[in-house]
């Protein structure tokens, strides 16, 4: 399935995004959203993925 | 010291993260500054989030997250929202921009988003105009505190408008104030404290300074000074000289 990961197209075969997370590599300290809306940590596990879906992973930066 | 939702925070200078040379360098600025809260940001993970979560962490400072960059309600909701989880902090620094060249705020949207976050529990520094009309919105809206501009971010400008934070100022005499945004210098800095403000917050004149850390203490510096200055209860100017020096008793000597 393809998705869009931080803006960049990604061919990925995680069903979750938990699994995602885990497939790509992310460090612990990220926060996620799903075609524009909040996904807690606690429900990445249970927040399927489809193909098209527009994931965002953020974590902490510099900042004014 | 300032309170900000019944907490104290023990600097009136808010220090931001962004813009400095290294990390070492923007650590070297916060224990020269002891700034008592920091800002940081949320962006797309690409490899430096769990160095500077780590980095951070060890500042001594509270954190503040902010919305920079979120240009309506529904981005710099969802962004608050990941703040909270990323931060474990029901505190946000809201930035709404309306304008890409002033970076001013869209303070219509800005009013919108502090009310649906407020509900939601979270406690909103919003980042403001000086309008009073505006801010008392922002208060009906749930915020307990109010962050005007001084100057447009980044600019350096220092205080543009003083006459209105001084109006800001004694229309809302039991609201935390604090100027943000536009401070170049310490005498800016010191000014806004002389005024009455609870606190000052910036970035870019200490991170784009030659010496970071030494401004960062000279920042420190002024706004101590600024404070001290406000509580001492300051003369009124006059526009005429009125000599110090006693004239009684001066000897004749023409």
């Amino acid at each position: 399935m393809n998705i869009l990961l931080n803006g960049e197209g990604r061919e990925t075969r995680a069903a979750t995004l938990a699994d995602l997370l885990a497939e790509q590599g992310f460090g612990p300290k990220v926060a996620t959203a799903r075609n524009g809306d909040f996904v807690p940590a606690g429900l990445r596990a249970a927040t399927t993925l489809a193909d098209g879906d527009r994931i965002e992973v953020v974590a902490p930066m510099q900042g004014g | 010291m300032p309170v900000f939702y019944d907490t104290t925070v023990d600097s009136a200078l808010m220090l931001g993260t962004a813009q400095y040379p290294s990390p070492a360098i923007l650590a070297a600025a916060f224990r020269a500054a002891r700034a008592g809260i920091a800002t940081v940001s949320l962006r797309r993970e690409q490899g430096g989030g769990q160095d500077f979560w780590g980095l951070v962490q060890g500042l001594g400072a509270r954190i503040l997250p902010n919305t920079a960059g979120c240009h309506s309600v529904k981005e710099a909701v969802t962004t608050a929202h990941m703040a909270r989880e990323l931060f474990d902090t029901r505190w946000i620094k809201l930035e709404v921009i309306g304008h890409t060249d002033t970076l001013q705020p869209d303070v219509f949207a800005l009013v919108e988003a502090a009310r649906i976050l407020t509900a939601e529990g979270f406690e909103v520094f919003p980042y403001c105009t000086e309008d009073l009309t505006v801010c008392g919105r922002l208060l009906d809206a749930g915020c307990q505190v109010l962050m005007p501009w001084g100057a447009p971010i980044g600019s350096g400008l220092g205080i543009n408008n003083a006459w209105g934070l001084r109006a800001l100022r004694a229309h809302f005499p039991d609201v935390p104030l604090v100027v943000d945004a536009g401070i170049g210098l310490p005498s800016h800095a010191a000014q806004a404290m002389e005024m009455g403000y609870d606190a000052v917050l910036l970035n870019t004149a200490v991170a784009k300074a030659g010496d970071p850390a030494g401004m960062a203490r000279a920042m420190a510096l002024a706004v101590e000074a600024g404070r001290a200055a406000f509580l001492a209860d300051p003369m009124e100017p006059r526009d005429m000289a009125a000599p110090s020096t006693p004239v009684i008793g001066k000897a004749f000597l023409a």
